[in-house]
Order: structure tokens, then C-alpha cells, then sequence
């Protein structure tokens, strides 16, 4: 588990994501499932964007996934993160299938590679929700 | 037979205009910077600001006619980033083609190089702000946009295909050695593959010199019927084929990040045209990133993907190398306001009509501009000849 990161942008609650938003605050990594089609989707959006449905269930994901590209940031995006150059952000597919964006946690970040397994990881933020972010897979 | 409505070889590109400058600054900006483009492209073809009636710009659909004073009957305000003027290209001669205009001006201006600098607001184009995905989505893990997007993508293709870093460096120095050739290019010196290695890291694997200028620019382009086009000042470059394709708007939404939807626009391009690979004397190539030059040559089939690396490594983009691309100087050395895609016309038009002086591409007859906007995310690729 990570340090508190208060100087991190926070982002906002839309409301297609409020079911995500809330099951972080128990750290709970939940992905919208489309009922139609069996499968989850990623980004959360009001319909399934495969069939247009708007029955959608949130359904509890694995937490473990791969990196599937990684670029390491030798300058901060935002003033919040500036203590933490050099680091990683990622694009993670999770075993369900889905691909997100996320920062690969509690490794030298020169370290994070193409292939290397991962699972999920929480940082809190300052309204309760915790973000998803990933660490390097312990088994 | 993609071009079952005739759109090939009816319309022509008949008036460019660009500037950029060694510092990087404009005097102009704004609308002010607009008007003097369509000025020059218009007198380029020995046309008047009546004749026009059709208005293409990156956004702005309303605000710029009404500022020409125009009632046109054609307006566009296709905004697809960088890709906007290749997108402008294919919806202004499909227009003509079929009639439904006869003169279309399509403009760009951005000064985002003396705005800081002067404490203007920044105009760089409709990139920033109302994207609520990727502010919910991306924003908040740090990544610098868009150079960790595109990072991404070199990231993917050296673990997928063992691209290296000198191989990505490669396509700057071949691009910069155009720039030498070129007056009003931001950078001339020359650079060699070690000064790109050893530029700062900005986001891995890209250093500072596998990314873009950020300069002030503009341009525009005048298109009519290839009819009228024979009777203007300038020779016609004629719009042979036009494909636009997008898979994306967040790179964390791309399919596959070693292949842009160009796999898609390149081919229509190319079928309308009736061209091959073979028959393309100038490439004009999105270069807002090494890898995206390196992408788009796969992508349009000029090697297989996986090995743009390889095929770029003997300078063969270069000046006398066998493909000559990026001839002004490219987004990586001559002017990048923030769209560049405009420059990628208006440089091919100016080699189609042989007036690219020492920079000049012998015999050019076939032009391929293939631009990228967003981040890859909506891909669009124009063939231009100087003859139908």
C-alpha cells in the first residue's frame, strides 16, 4: 500500500461511474459488465459500447493483469506528483480483458516492463475514493 | 473500386500558403494571422476572397466566415486534430467532385510560440479541456500530453518488435537534414544520432528530440474544380485519392498501439488513386513524435509493420536517400503550432509544382500526405499528382 498522495489531481464522479467511484471507497475494483453481450467494458459509460444496451451490471474484477506498454515520466503532468518523478504510467490489460490506465506502484520505475505481471493496488484520495493503481504481482 | 462517385482527379489544390520562422515567432496572430494566409493562397491561384464559397476550418464553422464576410454554401468545421487538413483535403474535393462548391479555402493559424511569451491565451486548437473520459480516466496518473501517449506506442513497438532508439533517432536526423535545406526551419544544424540519445528523457523511450517544435504557424490551402483549375495562375495539383479512418480519441482506447487506423485511410487513399507503392516520389508524413513517422510508414505498407526500424536505420528519408519524406523540415524541425497537418499539404503541393528549390524532390509527380491527430487516433491520407 502506497502513502496518502494528496497532490494528486482527483478526478471527477460522472455519473455512469458512481457505482466505480463508490466501491473504491472499500477497495473494490468493480468493471461494468454488459448483460447482453457477457462481457465487461472499459471506460465506464452509460450503455455497452459493442451493442448500445444500457443493462449494465458492475461486477468485481480479478486485479491482475500485465503491462502492455509503459512510459516513464521524467517530468510531473501535474504539480501533485512532482515528488515522485521518475515514474511509471502504464496501460494494464486485466485478466477480464479490459486495458486501463494506471501507475505501476512500489517498484523503481525503470524496472516496470512490457509483459511484467501485475495486480491492483489502492491510493487513497482526499473525498474517501481510493485509485486504482498496480504494484508488481507477489505470486 | 472505391471511387464509385467519381471524386478522383476532379478537384485540384490550385493556392498554398504557409508561414513559420527561425525563431519560432510570428508577428501575426489570430484571425489577423488567418486572413494574411487566405490572402496569399488566394492570390497564389490568382483568385478573389468572392470567388470562395466554401469555408473549412479546424472548429470554427461559424466564426471564420462571418469574419471573411462570406455567406458561403459549403461549411466544415471538422476538428480531428492534427489529421484536420488532410480530413479538410478529402471533404472539400468530394464537394467539388460533386458540385456542391466551387472555390474552398481551408486555413490554419496557431501561435502558441509568442503567446507565452506575450501572455496571450494560448489558441493552439480544440485539443484542450472537455474531454470528461479522459479527465476522469487518464488524467489523473500523470502522464504529459501527448508526448506519454505517443510514448506509449514507441514503448509497445520496441517490446513487440525490437525497434531501438537509435533506430527512432534516425528518422529526426534524416529530418533534420531537410531542414538544412529549408530557410525558414526552426532548427538547421546538424544532428546526429547521438545528440538525440543524449537530449533530455522526456517521457521513455522518446528524448526531447524525437518530439515536435512547438512553434507559431499557419497555412492554408485554396481547392477548385480541376475544370478551373487549368486556367489559374499555378499549375493544379489534383487530388487523386482520400481515405480517413479513427479507431480512438484516448490512447488508452487504441486497439493495438503498434497500428494506426492509416491501415485503413492509406489503402482508400491509395485504390482511388489507382496507385502503388512504387509510384509515390514524396512522402509527407505526420511527424509530431519519431515513432509516429515510423508508424505511418508501416502502416501505409511502404515496409511491414515490425520493421519500420530497419527500414528507416540507412537514411533512405533523407535528402538523396531513395524515399525523400518530410521535405521542409517535418514537425521535427521546421514549424509545429500544435495541428501540423496543414504543412504536410502545402509542402506537397509546392514539390508537385517544382518549387521547392534546393530542396526539391527531381520529377515529383506523386505526393502521399499522411496526417495523425489526437493521439493516432484519427488518421487520414491524401494523394496529390501533379498530372490526373
Amino acid at each position: 500500500m502506497s502513502a496518502p498522495a494528496p497532490g494528486r489531481y482527483e478526478p471527477p464522479v460522472t455519473d455512469e461511474a458512481v457505482p466505480f467511484w463508490s466501491a473504491t471507497e472499500r477497495r473494490a475494483l468493480m468493471l461494468p459488465w454488459c448483460t447482453t453481450c457477457e462481457q465487461p467494458f472499459w471506460y465506464p459509460r452509460p450503455v455497452c459500447p459493442r451493442c448500445l444496451s444500457p443493462d449494465i451490471e458492475w461486477r468485481p474484477a480479478s486485479g491482475r493483469g500485465e503491462v502492455y506498454a509503459v512510459s516513464v515520466m521524467h517530468r510531473p503532468a501535474h504539480p501533485g506528483m512532482a515528488d515522485r518523478v521518475p515514474y511509471p504510467v502504464a496501460l494494464v490489460d486485466l485478466d477480464e480483458g479490459v486495458r486501463l490506465l494506471t501507475n505501476v506502484v512500489d517498484v523503481d520505475a525503470m524496472q516496470v516492463h512490457v509483459g511484467m505481471q501485475v495486480e491492483l493496488s489502492w491510493e487513497p484520495m482526499s473525498d474517501g475514493r481510493n485509485l486504482p493503481v498496480f504494484a508488481p504481482a507477489r505470486t | 473500386m472505391r471511387d464509385e462517385l467519381g471524386v478522383r482527379g476532379q478537384a485540384a489544390i490550385v493556392g498554398v500558403a504557409d508561414a513559420a520562422s527561425p525563431t519560432g515567432d510570428l508577428d501575426l496572430h489570430g484571425r489577423a494571422l488567418e486572413a494574411a494566409m487566405i490572402r496569399e493562397a488566394l492570390d497564389d491561384a490568382g483568385l478573389e476572397l468572392s470567388d470562395v464559397d466554401a469555408v473549412f476550418s479546424a472548429g470554427d464553422a461559424m466564426g471564420l466566415p462571418e469574419f471573411l464576410g462570406l455567406h458561403p454554401r459549403w461549411v466544415d468545421g471538422t476538428m480531428t486534430g492534427g489529421s484536420s487538413f488532410e480530413v479538410h483535403v478529402q471533404h472539400a474535393a468530394t464537394a467539388i467532385a460533386l458540385g456542391l462548391c466551387d472555390v474552398a479555402v481551408s486555413v490554419y493559424a496557431a501561435t502558441p510560440h509568442s503567446d507565452r511569451k506575450r501572455g496571450r491565451a494560448n489558441d493552439f486548437g480544440g485539443r484542450r479541456g472537455g474531454n470528461f473520459a479522459a479527465m476522469t480516466w487518464e488524467m489523473p496518473y500523470g502522464m504529459r500530453m501527448p508526448m506519454g501517449a505517443y510514448a506509449l506506442a514507441a514503448s509497445r513497438h520496441m517490446a513487440e518488435f525490437g525497434t531501438t532508439p537509435e533506430q527512432l533517432a534516425q528518422i529526426a536526423v534524416s529530418t533534420r537534414e531537410w531542414a538544412a535545406l529549408n530557410p525558414r526551419a526552426r532548427f538547421r544544424d546538424p544532428l546526429s544520432i547521438d545528440d538525440v540519445l543524449t537530449s533530455e528523457m522526456i517521457c521513455s523511450p522518446l528524448h526531447k528530440l524525437d518530439c515536435c517544435l512547438q512553434t507559431d504557424g499557419a497555412g492554408a490551402f485554396v481547392m477548385t474544380s480541376a475544370e478551373r483549375a487549368r486556367d489559374l495562375r499555378r499549375p493544379p495539383v489534383y487530388v487523386l485519392g482520400v481515405g480517413t479512418a479513427t479507431s480512438h480519441s484516448m490512447i488508452s482506447q487504441m486497439p493495438d498501439l503498434t497500428t494506426t487506423a492509416t491501415t485503413v485511410s492509406g489503402p482508400i487513399a491509395f485504390e482511388m488513386a489507382g496507385i502503388d507503392h512504387e509510384d509515390v516520389d514524396l512522402l509527407m508524413l505526420y511527424d509530431s513524435f519519431t515513432i509516429t513517422t515510423l508508424l505511418l510508414l508501416e502502416d501505409l505498407g511502404f515496409c511491414k509493420k515490425g520493421e519500420g526500424g530497419p527500414f528507416v536505420e540507412d537514411g533512405k528519408l533523407g535528402p538523396g536517400g531513395e524515399l525523400p519524406t518530410n521535405t521542409n523540415g517535418g514537425g521535427l524541425s521546421y514549424t509545429h503550432p500544435g495541428m501540423y497537418g496543414m504543412f504536410l499539404i502545402v509542402e506537397a503541393v509546392r514539390q508537385l509544382r517544382g518549387e521547392a528549390g534546393p530542396r526539391q524532390v527531381p520529377g515529383c509527380k506523386i505526393a502521399v500526405a499522411s496526417g495523425s491527430g489526437g493521439v493516432l487516433s484519427a488518421m487520414s491520407t491524401c494523394v496529390l499528382g501533379s498530372s490526373t
